[in-house]
C-alpha cells in the first residue's frame, strides 16, 4: 500500500518557511540591501547583481553559500566582505551538498531543542562550471530530498569565468573562451550544445518544488521567484543567465539589453514550474501566445566579442537551432524531446 | 569543558552494560551516546558497516539525527562539514578510495575548523582491487590538519569515539578527528564492549558550541573570505597552533576519561607492552597488535626480551616522548601497513616518521623498516618473528637498516 500524504508528511517532516509575499513592481522593492559595497567585480557585472537582488528578495533571517568563482573571489574579499546575511563559502562542486548541510544541521538543532526554532532560508548558489559541470550530481543530489528547505540558484554567466573564461558545459555554441579560440585552421572550437540545466533538473526531480529561469533584466519577476522558491520550500532551483561584459566581450553598458535580447530572441525562455505546472513567462509567454515577434539571434550574438568570428552561416546554424527549440521542442526552450512522440502514439 | 570537568567524581552514574558488537557497531553505539545530529552515509567497504548500524539506530527510534545517504564522499563530507558549521554534532566516515574521492571536503575541513568527527574502515587503494586493511588511506591527510588515531579493538573504538569528539569540539582545538579501525580485523570482527551510561557520556562530553564561529544570521559572519597572500599564513599558523594545543587537550580528556568512565589507557599517544626490560622492540599501528602481542609471548618464553609500542595517536605526533621511549632499546623495527613509494629508506609512512622524531634524540638506537601486511594479508606470528629476528640483526650491527617487505611471493 502507498504511503498516504499524512504518513508521508510524518516521514518528511518539513519545517515551516518564511511567507515570502511576491513584490508588487520596482517602486515597492524595500531599500534596504544584504549584499553591499566591498565587492570587485567588473562594470557591468550582472552576477554581482544576481547575488543583490537574490539577497534583498530573501530578507535578513537568511543564510547563503557560494560555490567558488567569481561570486567568491570577487565578492568576499577578506575585511571589505559585501554580505551582510551570514554567508559562507563551498567548494566548486558542493552547492548542493553545502546547502543540503545547512538545512540538515539547522532542521536537527531546531526539533531536537538545541537552538530557537525558526524558518531561516537557506540558498546556496553556485556559477555554471560549479553547477552544472562539477556539482551537477550533487544538485540533483539535494533536489530528490523532499526534507529540507534548500534554494539552489545557478547564476550562469556561460563560462568559467573566474578562471580567465574557459569554456563550461553552459558555454554557448561556437564562443570563443580561452580554451575555445578561433584559429587558422577551426573556426568553431567549441560545438556542443548548452546544456539545458533548469529543463532537466524540472523534468528530472520531481520532488523539486519548484524551478525557473530568471535573468536579472527583469528584476521583479526574478526576486518574486527567489521570494516563491523560499515560500514554497523544499528543494527548490532557479536558473538565471548573467551577461558577464569580460567573458562575453562587450560595453558592459549593454548588459541590461543583452538579457533582454536572450529572452527576445527566444534563446532564454523565462519559465516557471511550480509544483509540477509548467508556465512560460513574460516576454517568452508574449513570444509563445503570438503577441510578440521572435527577433533574430544576430541582433544578440554581434553585439558581443566573443561571437564576433561566426560566419552568416555560423549565424544561420544557431538561428536554426534556436527554431527548433521553438518548433519542434515538445515545450518549447524546455523539453528536447520532438513533437512527433505523440504522433508516435499507437492508436487507443 | 568547566562543565565537565566540574561534575563531583563521587557521584554515582549508571553502570555499564556489556554487549558483544564489532569495532564498526561500536562506533555507531558512541554516535548514539555522543547525541550526533547529523549522520551522512555512502557505501563503501569495510567502513560501510558503521553506517549500517547507524541506519538500525535511526530507524528504530534511538538515534535522533538527520541522517542523510549522500550520493558520494565528496557530497557525503560536505555536508556534514556545513551542518557543524551551523552548529551541529557530525559523524561521517569512508574507507579507501572513497576516502579519497573525499579528499577535497577533507582539506578544507580543518582549514575551516570543523570539528568532524569521522572513521576510516582502512582499506587498501584500489586498483587493482582490493577490500582488506592499507593504512595509506587516512595516513593521505596527515600533513592536513585532522587529528589521526588508530585503536585495536572494539572497546578502543567506541571509547576513542567519545574522545575525539570532546577533543575536537573543545574551543581550543576545532579540528576534524579521524579514527582508523583496521578494515576487516576490527571493522567486522566482534568483541565483548562495555557500553557505558548516557549519563556518564553526558558528564564526559559537553555540547558543542560554535561560539562565535557560528553560521547563524545572529551571528552573519562571512566564513572562508577570498585572503590571498595577505592572511593565508597568518591562518594556516592559526590552525598549526590548534594543532600543538591538541596533545594537552588529548591527555586532559583520557584523564576526565578515567575519572569518569573508571578505564584507563594510560599514555593516551602510544600503548608500551612487555617493553620494561625489552632489548629490542617493534613499533606499529592498528589490529596487528594482536599477532606481535602473541608472537612476543612466545619469544619471551625462548628468552628473547621484545617489546611492542602501539602507536594511538599519528596526529599530533607524540614525537619527543616516543623519541625517549625508543632511545631505551638496542634496536628498533617499525611495521608499517602502508607504503610511501620512493620515500627515505624506502620506508612506509610510520618508519619515516619515526625516523624524523629520533634525529634529535640523544640515543639512537638503529631502525629497521617494515612493510607487512598489505591489502589484508595476515600478519602471522612467524612474520612477526622474523622482523624480530631482524631487528636483533640490527641491534648487533649485523644489518644496514633499511625497509623489508614481510611476507612476500619473490
Ligand atoms: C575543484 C576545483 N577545480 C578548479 C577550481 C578552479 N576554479 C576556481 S573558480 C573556477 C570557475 C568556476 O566557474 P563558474 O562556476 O562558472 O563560476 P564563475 O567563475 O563563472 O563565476 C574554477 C574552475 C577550483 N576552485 N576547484
Ligand atoms: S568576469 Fe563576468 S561574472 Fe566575473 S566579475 Fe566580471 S562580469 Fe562578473
Ligand atoms: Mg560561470
Amino acid at each position: 500500500m502507498a504511503v498516504s500524504d499524512r504518513e508521508l508528511a510524518e516521514l518528511v517532516q518539513l519545517r515551516p518557511t518564511q511567507t515570502l509575499d511576491a513584490f508588487k513592481g520596482v517602486k515597492k522593492l524595500p531599500l534596504e540591501e544584504f549584499f553591499t559595497s566591498g565587492h570587485r567585480t567588473c562594470q557591468g557585472c550582472e552576477s554581482s547583481l544576481v547575488m543583490k537582488m537574490m539577497v534583498k528578495a530573501a530578507g535578513p533571517r537568511t543564510i547563503v553559500l557560494g560555490s567558488t568563482g567569481c561570486m567568491y573571489v570577487a565578492n568576499t574579499t577578506y575585511y571589505s566582505t559585501s554580505w551582510v546575511v551570514p554567508w559562507m563559502h563551498t567548494q566548486l562542486g558542493s552547492s548542493g551538498s553545502a546547502g543540503l548541510g545547512t538545512a540538515a544541521g539547522l532542521k536537527a538543532l531546531m526539533r531536537k531543542g538545541k537552538i530557537k526554532d525558526e524558518p531561516i532560508n537557506v540558498i546556496a548558489f553556485c556559477g555554471d562550471g560549479g553547477g552544472a559541470d562539477m556539482g551537477l550530481s550533487a544538485i540533483s543530489a539535494t533536489l530528490t530530498h523532499p526534507d529540507y528547505n534548500v534554494l539552489i540558484l545557478m547564476y550562469d554567466n556561460e563560462s568559467y569565468a573566474n578562471t580567465d573564461i574557459q569554456l563550461s558545459g553552459s558555454t554557448p555554441y561556437g564562443a570563443n573562451t580561452t580554451f575555445s579560440p578561433p584559429g587558422k585552421l577551426k573556426r568553431i572550437m567549441h560545438h556542443r550544445w548548452k546544456k539545458n540545466m533548469a529543463g532537466m533538473m524540472a523534468a528530472g526531480h520531481p520532488t523539486c518544488r519548484y524551478v525557473a529561469t530568471v535573468c536579472m533584466s527583469f528584476p521583479v519577476y526574478s526576486m518574486n521567484a527567489v521570494r516563491k522558491a523560499l515560500s514554497i520550500g523544499g528543494p527548490t532551483f532557479i536558473h538565471s543567465l548573467d551577461p558577464c561584459p569580460k567573458g562575453w566581450d562587450y560595453d558592459p553598458m549593454l548588459s541590461h539589453e543583452l538579457g533582454e535580447l536572450a529572452v527576445t530572441t527566444g534563446i532564454w525562455p523565462l519559465y516557471e514550474v511550480e509544483e509540477g505546472v509548467f508556465r512560460l513567462v513574460g516576454k517568452t509567454r508574449d513570444i509563445a501566445d503570438g503577441r510578440l515577434k521572435r527577433l533574430p539571434v544576430r541582433d544578440y550574438l554581434l553585439k558581443q566579442g566573443r561571437f564576433a568570428h561566426f560566419t552568416e552561416d555560423d549565424i544561420a546554424y544557431f538561428q536554426s537551432k534556436v527554431d527548433e527549440t521553438w518548433e519542434k521542442w515538445l515545450v518549447p526552450g524546455v523539453i528536447p524531446f520532438k513533437k512527433q512522440i505523440e504522433e508516435d502514439r499507437p492508436p487507443a | 569543558m568547566t562543565e565537565a570537568l566540574a561534575t563531583p567524581p563521587q557521584k554515582q552514574l549508571a553502570a555499564d552494560k556489556t554487549s558483544l558488537i564489532t569495532g564498526s557497531e561500536a562506533i555507531a553505539v558512541a554516535c548514539k551516546l555522543a547525541d550526533v545530529d547529523v549522520i551522512t552515509a555512502y557505501p563503501i567497504r569495510p567502513y560501510d558497516t558503521v553506517m549500517q548500524y547507524v541506519a538500525k539506530l535511526v530507524s528504530n527510534g534511538e538515534l535522533d539525527c538527520e541522517y542523510i545517504v549522500a550520493e558520494s564522499e565528496h557530497s557525503q563530507f560536505e555536508i556534514v562539514k556545513h551542518a557543524s558549521a551551523v552548529g551541529a554534532r557530525v559523524f561521517c566516515g569512508s574507507s579507501g578510495v572513497g576516502w579519497m574521492y573525499a579528499f577535497e571536503a577533507l582539506t578544507v575541513t580543518p582549514a575551516l575548523r570543523i570539528p568532524m568527527v569521522a572513521m576510516v574502515g582502512n582499506r587498501a587503494l584500489d586498483d587493482p582491487g582490493a577490500f582488506g586493511v592499507e593504512h595509506n588511506d587516512a595516513l593521505a591527510v596527515r600533513d592536513l590538519g585532522w587529528q589521526l588515531v588508530w585503536v585495536d579493538s572494539a572497546q578502543e573504538a567506541l571509547d576513542t569515539a567519545l574522545i575525539a569528539y570532546r577533543v575536537a569540539e573543545d574551543r581550543r582545538i576545532f579540528l576534524p578527528c579521524a579514527i582508523s579501525c583496521d578494515g576487516a580485523f576490527l571493522t567486522h570482527s566482534q568483541a565483548l564492549v562495555k557500553v557505558p551510561s548516557q549519563e556518564k557520556v553526558k558528564a564526559f562530553l559537553p555540547r558543542y558550541d560554535r561560539g562565535d564561529l557560528l553560521l547563524h544570521p545572529d551571528n552573519p559572519i562571512t566564513v572562508a573570505p577570498q585572503v590571498n597572500e595577505d592572511w593565508l599564513m597568518e591562518i594556516r599558523r592559526q590552525t598549526a597552533a590548534a594543532m600543538d594545543r591538541s596533545p594537552a587537550v588529548i591527555r586532559e580528556a583520557y584523564a576526565d576519561f578515567e575519572r569518569i568512565f573508571g578505564r584507563s589507557y594510560g599514555n593516551p599517544f602510544f600503548e608500551e607492552y612487555q617493553t620494561e626490560d625489552a632489548d629490542v622492540v617493534l613499533v606499529g599501528m592498528g589490529t596487528l597488535s594482536n599477532p606481535v602481542r602473541v608472537a612476543i609471548r612466545q619469544m619471551r618464553q625462548e628468552g628473547k626480551k621484545v617489546g611492542f609500542v602501539r602507536v594511538r595517536w599519528f596526529r599530533p605526533f607524540a614525537a619527543e616522548e616516543l623519541a625517549a621511549t625508543l632511545g631505551r632499546f638496542k634496536a628498533v623495527g617499525v611495521i608499517d601497513r602502508d607504503f610511501s613509494l620512493g620515500s627515505p629508506y624506502r620506508s612506509g609512512v610510520l618508519a619515516t616518521e619515526v625516523r624524523a622524531a629520533m634525529y634529535p634524540a640523544p640515543n639512537r638506537p638503529p631502525i629497521v623498516g617494515f612493510i607487512c601486511g598489505l591489502g589484508g594479508r595476515e600478519v602471522t606470528v612467524p612474520a612477526v618473528r622474523e622482523m624480530t629476528e631482524s631487528v636483533y640483526l640490527a641491534a648487533e650491527g649485523t644489518t644496514q637498516p633499511g625497509t623489508k617487505w614481510i611476507g612476500l611471493r619473490e
